[in-house]
């Protein structure tokens, strides 16, 4: 079998017109053959979804859909593709919770709907009993070997959860005692699912990074990979969508949304939104949609108690950060990196591991400080790395009095100068 | 007389449940109804409006397209501009391309288990008690179909993310047009997969559904409903309000199509979870709350009417509005008229592509209005979809959807009239109440997704502690 660090490569792989698909299923194939591994029970179950992460597995090529379903998982249930319907359905969904139990893996795709103890999502009549999706998902999550949460809505909430959230929807891993593999985007991207998949498989549980997204295709930002990077590192800017140029001041949210996009691209390698003229709106971001919004601005709206408000007002009460000229999108960063894990709604973050990297962004500073250069983009860019740093690890930037002091001392004194 | 209820219903998207009751082996009454209920009109409020268009698609993930269509036009009819003219071919091909994935993959992965037996496997297996009447070789050659055309809906998915970035979910759909420019390569890239997609559609799809309807004639007799058609139309055809399909509406299957009056639509929820409200609504001003303890309602779905009368949309009443088919309505009718239907949209496609003008701008770049109102009406797969949304201080204070699975699938109104599908349920023929597989084939052939059950809107003491 292929080792696992292989594998990684291959998943890394986005070679044009070769899907990750493609390249895995050999390798699956030979596995399956020699008894290395066995066709996987998989139980899909859709809660609050709006059926977007099914449609993009359907989407999926070299493997088809027929050799997926045929050679690689065992598909007992999901709405879309079975068969059966009603009672025959279910029987079948226990059937295999039960004969499987540690052996099937749980795909969860749309959030979880806890409103009227989840009664606003009914997904099944039990000999004459509404079974809302969140008895339901409870009751076989412990059973299952892996439970993977597929979408922006299974995986943190999502569009499902926004503002105000009426049906007061969650992500899976708020609901379940156990580890959740999440697999974010809205929807996700059918390689992102196959090859996390084909991991569990052949591998068990991939590497994964703080939100438990598989670092293999969350591992680097959008930004960092993009194709339009050299136009933000040489300052040429859009200023509407379509246009020439990085996509930063008309809100592009690469800089802190991980994923592969820019190098897997979508639909087996055919585009994706920043190459298409239109920035990225951080779809596989936690903090999706409400932290991403709006989509053409820097500033994120903030939900605080009292109602919506706009970032600029935040920023006057904050020693006027606003004046140091520093892009307003820096200063929304910063706040949806300390106000977001309280103050968005529905988007329930969990708590970061405990900030290893804190001191990197004070070690970018001085470097910053050190540097001759005194070019603003420059400054941008570097303060840029910071808040993806602090994005990643959610560390608590402004927890520090200390360092907002020193960065408005600082760019002041190049101002200055 | 027995009630039966199934759910799920599977092979639909989003959840569903029917109840029935039977007599004689017969269905005598029905109860259709959504089971989830997620409230995207109130999260569409107080929003940038810029982002509505892209945001509403996650209504739903196999029409989305359509919800940014409709979402755009609202916004342009708002903002009073036009797409330019390449906007609006690409924005029709991007359409087109969704239609082809979601017409392909209602025949073969929702509609076809119904009637054909798969491989011996899971998910085809268990299989329902009911009459395959499909001889065992034929049955082969439709799965080895059920698959290319998988394969077929993925590449029209590739076809739609050539314009629109990606799929499901495309990311390029704004007011005033798209953000996708054509080049020749991508114009080559998209007719080469386009004739793949013809080919099938006119060697495979076609054929296939007359197969079915080979073997099970008695479906032209089943699921006729009330025969009251309608459309908003679709596919713009040049500037103003043309469209490839013209609006329009049917009453009890009659050969002439009558003019379609927007204002004549309301909503009602009698029969759905909603607090109750005396008179009938235009959705401009439609105020909902959710409420589960309402005695008679049973789903999430609200009742719209049309000159007070339930009306069904999709491709039949396109087909039929546009007198391209009119042998009947029926669940065989639909499915054909949705596959005839496909090879019509293709050729417009073709011509889309031709008239597409290379080096001209796709996108009409205008400033938003703080204060404005607008509504889109379009087609989408499924029927007839609407967005209205009113602007001030720059976001979005009121945002209502009707969703053509509310039309399709609506609760009975006031008056206890049965919605269209209900209706289509009366006089099916049952063996098995155990599988009630041919309640199934009626549902199903109205192509379902009850991700639309959306409506929700504020104003209610329940919903102030959300308001905050
Ligand atoms: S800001 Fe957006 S468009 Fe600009 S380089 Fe980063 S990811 Fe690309």
């Amino acid at each position: 079998m292929l080792s696992r660090r292989e594998f990684l490569k291959l998943c890394m792989q986005t070679t044009a017109g070769m899907s990750l698909a493609r390249l895995l299923r050999p390798e699956i194939l030979k596995a399956l053959d020699q008894g290395e591994i066995t066709r996987s029970p998989v139980i899909w179950l859709e809660l609050g979804s709006c059926t977007g992460e099914s449609i993009s597995l359907d989407n999926t090529l070299d493997p088809d859909l027929k050799r997926l379903f045929l050679e690689i998982i065992d598909l007992r249930y999901h709405w879309l593709f079975i068969q059966a319907q009603g009672e025959l359905a279910i029987k079948t969904l226990f059937k295999t919770v039960e004969e499987d139990a540690g052996r099937f893996i749980l795909v969860v795709e749309g959030s979880v709907v806890t409103r009227n103890d989840g009664m606003y999502n009914i997904v099944l009549d039990r000999n004459g009993q509404l079974i809302p999706g969140i008895q339901l998902l409870k009751e076989i999550a412990p059973q299952a070997k892996h439970v993977v949460a597929v979408g922006a809505c299974a995986a943190f909430g999502g569009p499902g959860a926004a503002y105000p959230n009426p049906a007061k929807a969650v992500g899976v891993q708020d609901i379940l005692n156990l580890k959740v593999i999440n697999i974010p985007g809205c929807p996700s991207h059918t390689e992102w699912m196959v090859g996390t998949l084909a991991h569990l498989i052949m591998y068990g549980e991939p590497e994964l990074n703080n939100y438990n997204c598989p670092t293999m295709f969350f591992g680097k930002t959008i930004h960092d990979l993009c194709h339009r990077r050299s136009d933000y590192d040489n300052g040429k800017f859009a200023n509407y969508p379509g246009d020439e140029g990085c996509f930063y001041k008309i809100g592009c949210k690469g800089p802190v949304t991980y994923a592969d996009c820019p190098t897997r691209q979508w639909n087996n390698h055919i585009n994706w939104p920043v190459k298409a003229g239109i920035p990225c709106i951080g779809c596989a971001n936690p903090h999706f949609p409400d932290g991403m919004m709006p989509y053409f601005e820097h500033l994120p709206d903030i939900y605080l108690p009292g109602g919506k408000t706009r970032i600029e007002k935040i920023g006057a009460t904050l020693g006027g950060i606003t004046a140091l000229g520093i892009s307003s999108h820096m200063i929304g960063s910063i706040l949806t990196g300390r106000m977001g894990k309280n103050q968005i709604k529905g988007t329930q973050l969990r708590e970061p591991n405990p900030g290893e990297k804190a001191p990197v962004q004070e070690k970018i500073l001085d470097n910053l400080e050190k540097t001759e250069k005194t070019s603003q983009e420059l400054v941008l860019s570097k303060l840029d790395e910071i808040l993806r740093y602090q994005h990643n690890l959610n560390i608590k930037l402004m927890k520090k009095p200390s360092f907002l002091k020193k960065l408005k001392f600082w760019v002041k004194k190049k101002d200055e100068k | 007389m027995v009630k039966k209820r199934i759910l799920p219903l599977t092979r639909v998207h989003e959840p569903m449940q029917v109840e029935v009751e039977v007599n004689d082996g017969q269905v005598t009454d029905a109860w259709v109804s959504g089971t989830l209920f997620r409230g995207f009109e109130l999260m569409l409020e107080n929003r940038d409006p810029r982002d509505t268009a892209i945001y509403a698609q996650r209504i739903c993930g196999i029409c989305s397209t359509a919800h940014a269509v409709a979402g755009a036009l609202a916004l342009e009819e708002a903002y009073n501009i036009q797409p330019t003219p390449n906007g609006s071919l690409i924005r029709n091909l991007i359409f087109g391309s969704d239609f082809i994935q979601n017409h392909l993959r209602q025949f073969y992965v929702l509609t076809l288990p119904d009637y054909a037996r798969g491989p011996n496997t899971s998910p085809f297996r268990p299989l329902l008690k009911g009459d395959y009447k499909i001889p065992k070789n034929i049955e082969e050659k439709l799965y080895e179909n059920y698959w290319k055309a998988t394969e077929i809906s993925a590449k029209a998915h590739q076809m739609l993310a050539i314009w629109g970035a990606k799929a499901p979910h495309q990311q390029t759909i704004l007011p005033g047009g798209v953000t996708e420019k054509p080049t020749a390569e991508k114009i080559n890239m998209f007719t080469a997969l386009l004739r793949e997609a013809e080919k099938f559609v006119v060697e495979k799809y076609i054929p296939d559904v007359y197969t079915i309807a080979e073997y099970y004639p008695e479906y032209y007799n089943i699921g006729k409903g009330y025969g009251n058609l309608m459309s908003y139309g679709l596919f713009p055809s040049g500037p103003g309000n043309d469209k490839h399909f013209k609006p329009g509406i049917v009453e009890k299957f009659s050969r002439k199509p009558s003019q379609l009056d927007p204002r004549k639509i309301t909503e009602e929820v009698e029969h759905s979870w909603y607090k109750q409200d005396e008179a009938q609504h235009h959705p401009y001003e439609e105020e909902t709350v959710p409420d589960m303890d309402k005695p008679q309602a049973y789903s999430w779905v609200k009742t719209p009417l049309y000159n007070n009368k339930p009306f069904e949309g999709g491709p039949i009443a396109r087909m039929w509005i546009n007198e391209k088919y009119q042998k009947g309505v029926s669940v065989n009718d639909r499915n054909i008229a949705r596959a005839l239907e496909l090879k019509e949209i293709i050729n417009f496609m073709y011509l889309w592509l031709e008239k597409l003008n290379l080096g001209q701008p796709t996108l009409n770049k205008h400033e938003p209005k703080p204060t404005a109102e607008g509504a889109g009406l379009t087609d989408s797969m499924r029927g007839q979809l609407g967005h209205w949304v009113k602007i001030k201080n720059g976001r979005t204070a009121h945002y209502q959807i009707i969703t053509p699975s509310a039309w399709n699938y609506s609760p009975k109104d006031k008056n206890n009239r049965r919605g269209p599908v209900e209706e289509a349920l009366i006089g099916t023929p049952v063996e098995s109440l155990d599988s009630l597989i041919e309640v199934g084939r009626v549902i199903r052939c109205f192509d379902p997704c009850f991700s639309c059950s959306v409506h929700v809107i504020k104003g209610n003491r329940k919903l102030d502690k959300y308001l905050i």
